[in-house]
Formats: C-alpha cells, structure tokens, sequence
C-alpha cells in the first residue's frame, strides 16, 4: 500500500509547518522568476523579430555578383605565368522570368508568401540639396502583404501609389532633411544616372533611423525605369516562410529550386543573433541560477530533517520498511514543498507577466511586448518538480542506507 | 507433541574491531520452538542485545546461519529482510519506542499498514484491541512524546503484536515498568503464546520473569552457559 509512506510524509510536513513553508516559498520564488524571465525573452524577441521582419524578409533570393575568371584555361598553357584581373562581371543581376520564379516559390508548401522587388541606389534632389539612398520598386499588394508598410505610414496613404505611377513614399529622415511636403514633387537620379521627376504620396516612420533616412517605396516599373529596364526586371525575391527559426534550411533548398543565392534573414542580420542568443545564455543561467538556490533550500530541510530523524528511521527499517519505502517518505516530502511552491511560483509568475504586458512603454512599442507562454509556464512546472525531486532524492538515498542497528546501540 | 522449530542459529558468532578486536559472540547455536516463551539472560555486557540483533535478521554481519520458519535468513538481500521483518517478527527495542511525532494508535498501525493485509479501518480496530489489551486505550490519540517511559514500552509491545507475527523479540520489555505492569506484560506474551502459537524470545534481567518463562538460555561472554 503506498498509503502508509504518504501518510508518514505528511505528518512530518504537518509538524514542521514553518520550514516546509519557507521551503515552498523559496521554491516559489526560483519557479516565478525562471518562468518570467523566459517569457520576457519570447517576448522581446517576438518584438524584435517582428521589428526586423518589418524591413527584413524570413529569405531575400537574389542573383549573387559573379567574379570575372581568366579566359584561358591553366591546362592548355601549362608554362606560362597568366595575368588575370579578377573584377565583377558586368553581367545584369536580373532573375530571369521572375513570374514564373515567383509563382513556383508561391507554391512550395512552407512559403506563406512571396514579393518581388526592384532595389535601386538613388539620389533625392530637392532644389539644391541632395541626399542617397535606396529606392524599393515593389508590387503594393505583396509588399504590404509581407511587411504592413501601412502601418508604418505616418502621412498618406500606401493605395495611393497604384493611381499614382510616378509617386513615392519617403521615410520621414528624407522629408525632414529636404523639407518636403505631401504632393511635393521630387527629381530622383539613379546611379545610372535615370533623372525622373516624382511626386511624395506619403510618408512612412519605422524604429530604425538609418532606415528612415534614405529608404523610398515606389511602383516596380518605376523602379524599373530608372535603372533602364523593361517590366521583366527583378533583382529581388522576397519571401516570407511558416517558421522563421527555419529559415537556413528553407533558404538551401529554395536556391537548389530556383539556381540562384538566397539568403536567410540570420545571415543578414548575424549581430541580431548573436545578441539574442547571448540574451538567451544570460536569462538562462540567471534563472537557473536562482531555481538551485530554491532547491537548495528543499535539499537542505530534507537533508536536516533526516538528520534529526536516524531514529525514527531505524524504527521504521526494525518494523519491515525497506531502504525504498524510507527513500519515498522523504521524497513525498520534497514533492510536497515542491508541488506547493511550483503551483504559488506558477500563480506569481502568471501574475506579474500580467502587470507587466499592461505597462505602457510608448513610441511604436506600446505596452510591455510580455505575454503568458503557457509552453513556457508548463516547462517551468516541469522543471520545479525535477529539481525538488533532485533535492529530495539526494538527502533520502542516504536516509536508505541508515543502519538501524548502528543507531539502537547508541 | 511433536514441537516445531521456528527459529535456528547454527554456530552464530560475531566480531567487533572497535577498539580492539574480540569475540562478542561464540557459536551460539540453539533451536526456539512454536508457542515457545523463551528468556535470554546474562550479565550486562555479555552480548544478550548484539544476538538479538543478529535474530530480528536487522544485524546481517555474522558467521555462522539463521533459519527462521525454516528459510535460511543468512545472506538474504535487505529488501528481503525487511519484509521477513514485517510480516514474522515484532520487536521490541531496549531503549528507543515510538515515533513522537505520531499519536500512540498510529505507531501501533504502521507496521500494519505497511503489511496491507487490512484495510485502514480493520487495522485501526486491531491497534484499540491491542491497547486495551495492554490497559493503555486511553492514551490512543496522545502523541507518543507526551507518554510515560513505561507507557511508550507497552505501545511498543502493542506495536510488535499488530502483525500476529511468528516471533516476538523483546530487549527487556518490562524494564521500565512496575511489578504490576511487569505481570500484565508476561500474561500477555504467555497468552500469545500458548494461544496463537506466537514464540516469545525475550532478554530479561528479571529474574522472576525468567523463571517464570517456558525455558531461559543464559549468556556469558559471548557462550551459551546451559540450556
Ligand atoms: N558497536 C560496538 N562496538 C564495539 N563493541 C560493542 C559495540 N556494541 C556493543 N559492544 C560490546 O559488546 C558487548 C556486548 O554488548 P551487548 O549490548 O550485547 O550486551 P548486553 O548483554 O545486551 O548488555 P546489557 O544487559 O547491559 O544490555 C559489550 O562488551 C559491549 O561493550
Ligand atoms: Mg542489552
């Protein structure tokens, strides 16, 4: 019967009401920050992410500058020194028959959807002052699609573009630092040196400054036109996957499909990574940190109430219970300060993630980006038990190993 | 009639080291019978509770075997032990009783709830039975700190019995009491044991105890004396 070791645990946590509660409480503690601490890194992270995925694609295929090689072959002039000049070819990065590209990367099943783009550098003249950047030739419907330019619009309006063939959408550095209105009219040259005069439709706000100063939305065939080309010119495909954390892999496998280079959003944003999984390594050592303190504190009541208790253990051994029946007493009794401070830890953590997300920070971040993880909360639980039951089970092998008569002769 | 033996010792003898090395136990070797009230007597220090030890199956560092209900005790794992302990043997300890935290009832009921072989209800109704037995029911739901010494040593012998056990080992369970608890005692280890069939193996220094018992093995140095 597993009654009778139960029941034994239970008086021993009933007669020592204070320490098992300090005991819980410090188990709580350890459960709500671990848990807080992971929710709070899911939820800047979504923030983050969402914030480069704003301007970023999930994967960007594009044709990758080719090196030019010698004409001749080594092995037909095996002798003489060959002077080569490597330089970048001049041959046009164009993606050849980009519908049809873009409707076959549509239908792999992972992508959830795909833009085209025109990425022209350009000068913004305003009268004598002039400022560099880049132009973003896009198809409004898909662009906005991936990235809710709309939302980032701090004037006008995105639709406008489709009735308006010449129009642009700034970013609000441009407008500020060439003083430009709505409806303006402004001479765009391309580096090829395209001059076409455009008229500012809107203007659009996002997190990044260096973004804001030099990054313009225009139709694609606008686009087109200032680097001399037809309406078949594409020299980005933009897609967006199912699970970004994917991305590497899905990238491999739509260049083997497509022949040309794509590039997952990792690769082109490494020192974003690398601060995220830094931030992931810190907040994991902190919470685990503080959880083997809380479990310490359970270790350390188990071990000392053992202690006090050869006794009552070699009492227990002399009347038939076995070194396992003395291990399960004393594990009861972690689980049960465990289980106490994990549910209070769960009920905290649930708590202060909730004051948290109603905190209102402002700017285009809002509220606090926190909200309940149950997945995380969930592991949290998993993880309190695990370490109580660790911190019970060390102190209680040796518990099993009492020898009832070493203790009698006393 | 033809006695059954319950419980054997072939050459039993034990070592200490600490120390200096010596013999504390030399080939004991005797047979105990079914419904037998046996006494162990001796002088202080002549290995009476270290032999006990060794046949409550609690001390397994010995030469020499111990049969108890014809099964070799002798080299059994300690899972084993413990279950022979719950189910055949009851003890009872020289010096140390209960467990303070639990009232006297439920330090009767343990090892029968670790048995299960009744349910929770039937166990509670055995361990009053044992108490009044013993005239201690009105100590039942006390915690067993809070008894006299002499009343701890009668829940303890109420302990032992819980489980209808074949053997009963006692270190001087009337140690601690007076001449009328004493008599209370021995009525009931006779009764047990001429009634159930339970044998008594009991270390005693009283001597009127002893004589009083079916049979007294006497101890000295570490040697059975006569038998
Ligand atoms: N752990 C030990 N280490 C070394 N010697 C021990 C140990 N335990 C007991 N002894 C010695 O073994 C001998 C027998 O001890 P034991 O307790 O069996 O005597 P006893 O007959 O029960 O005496 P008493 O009547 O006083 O209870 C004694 O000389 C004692 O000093
Ligand atoms: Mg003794």
């Amino acid at each position: 019967m597993a009654g009778v070791n139960t029941e034994i645990a239970l008086t021993h946590i009933l007669t020592r009401k204070r320490q098992t509660i300090v005991a819980a409480l410090g188990v709580m503690i350890g459960i709500a920050i671990y848990i807080c601490l992971n929710t709070l890194v899911i939820g800047t992270n979504r923030y983050s992410d969402n914030a480069i995925f704003k301007t970023t694609p999930h994967i960007r295929i594009y044709k990758e500058d080719e090196v030019s090689r010698p004409l001749t072959k080594d092995s037909i002039q095996k002798k003489s020194t060959v002077i080569v000049n490597p330089k970048i070819s001049n041959i046009s990065k164009n993606l050849i028959n980009p519908v049809k590209l873009l409707d076959e990367i549509k239908s792999q099943p992972e992508v959830t959807s795909a833009a085209q783009m025109v990425t022209a550098n350009l000068f913004y003249n305003n009268g004598k002052s002039q400022l560099n950047g880049s132009g973003w030739g896009i198809n409004i419907a898909e662009a906005n699609a991936m990235f809710d330019i709309q939302s980032t619009m701090v004037d006008g309006d995105l639709r406008t573009l489709l009735n308006t063939p010449n129009g642009i959408i700034l970013g609000v550095g441009i407008a500020d630092k060439l003083s430009l209105k709505r409806n303006d009219n402004l001479s765009v040259i391309s580096s090829i040196g395209v001059i076409k005069l455009m008229k500012v439709v809107g203007f659009f706000k996002t997190s990044n400054l260096v973004t804001d100063k030099g990054k313009s939305y225009m139709n694609l065939a606008a686009a087109q036109q200032l680097l001399g080309q037809g309406p078949s010119y594409v020299t980005d495909i933009y897609v967006k996957i199912k699970d970004p954390d994917q991305a590497p892999k899905y990238a491999a496998e739509l260049s083997k499909i497509t022949g040309y280079t794509s590039e997952d959003w990792q690769t082109a944003n490494e020192l974003f990574v690398a601060g995220k999984k830094i931030r992931a390594i810190m907040f994991a050592v902190i919470s685990w940190a503080i959880l083997l303190v809380a479990a310490f504190g359970i270790y350390n009541i188990v071990n000392m109430t053992i202690t006090q208790k050869m006794n009552d253990i070699a009492i227990l051994k002399a009347n038939g219970f076995s070194g396992m029946d003395v291990i399960k007493i004393f594990v009861t009794e972690a689980m049960i300060m465990g289980i106490i401070g994990t549910i209070m830890g769960f009920l905290l953590a649930a708590l202060i993630v909730n004051l948290l997300s109603h905190i209102y920070i402002g700017a285009d971040i809002g509220y606090f980006p926190i909200e309940f993880e149950l997945s995380v909360s969930l592991t949290g639980v998993w993880v309190g038990l695990l370490v109580t039951f660790g911190a019970g089970f060390i102190p209680a092998r040796k518990a099993a190993k009492v020898d009832p008569v070493a203790i009698f002769r006393k | 009639m033809e006695k059954k033996v319950i419980l054997k010792t072939e050459g039993i003898g034990k070592y200490f080291y600490d120390p200096i090395e010596f013999k504390v136990l030399d080939n004991i070797s005797f047979e105990a019978y079914k419904g037998e009230f046996l006494t162990l007597v001796g002088k202080s220090g002549s290995g009476k509770s270290t032999l006990l030890y060794i046949l409550s199956t609690m001390d397994t560092d010995y030469e020499g075997r111990l049969i108890i209900d014809d099964e070799k005790i002798t080299g059994q794992s300690l899972n084993n032990l413990a279950a022979i302990r719950n189910k055949n043997i009851g003890f009872v300890f020289q010096f140390h009783y209960l467990l303070p935290e639990f009232s006297c009832l439920k330090n009767i009921m343990i090892p029968a709830l670790k048995l299960g072989k009744y349910s929770h209800a039937e166990v509670e109704q055995h361990a009053y039975e044992k108490l009044k037995m013993l005239g201690i029911e009105d100590q039942a739901l006390k915690p067993a700190s809070k008894l006299s010494g002499g009343q701890q040593q009668r829940v303890s012998i109420a302990r032992a019995l819980i489980n209808s056990p074949k053997i009963i080992m006692c270190d001087e369970p009337t140690g601690n009491l007076d001449s009328k608890n004493s008599r209370i005692v021995f009525d009931i280890f006779q009764q047990v044991a001429r009634d159930f069939g339970q044998t008594i193996i009991a270390v005693t220094h009283d001597n009127d105890f002893a004589a009083a018992s079916d049979r007294t093995i006497e101890l000295s140095d570490g040697k059975i004396l006569n038998q």
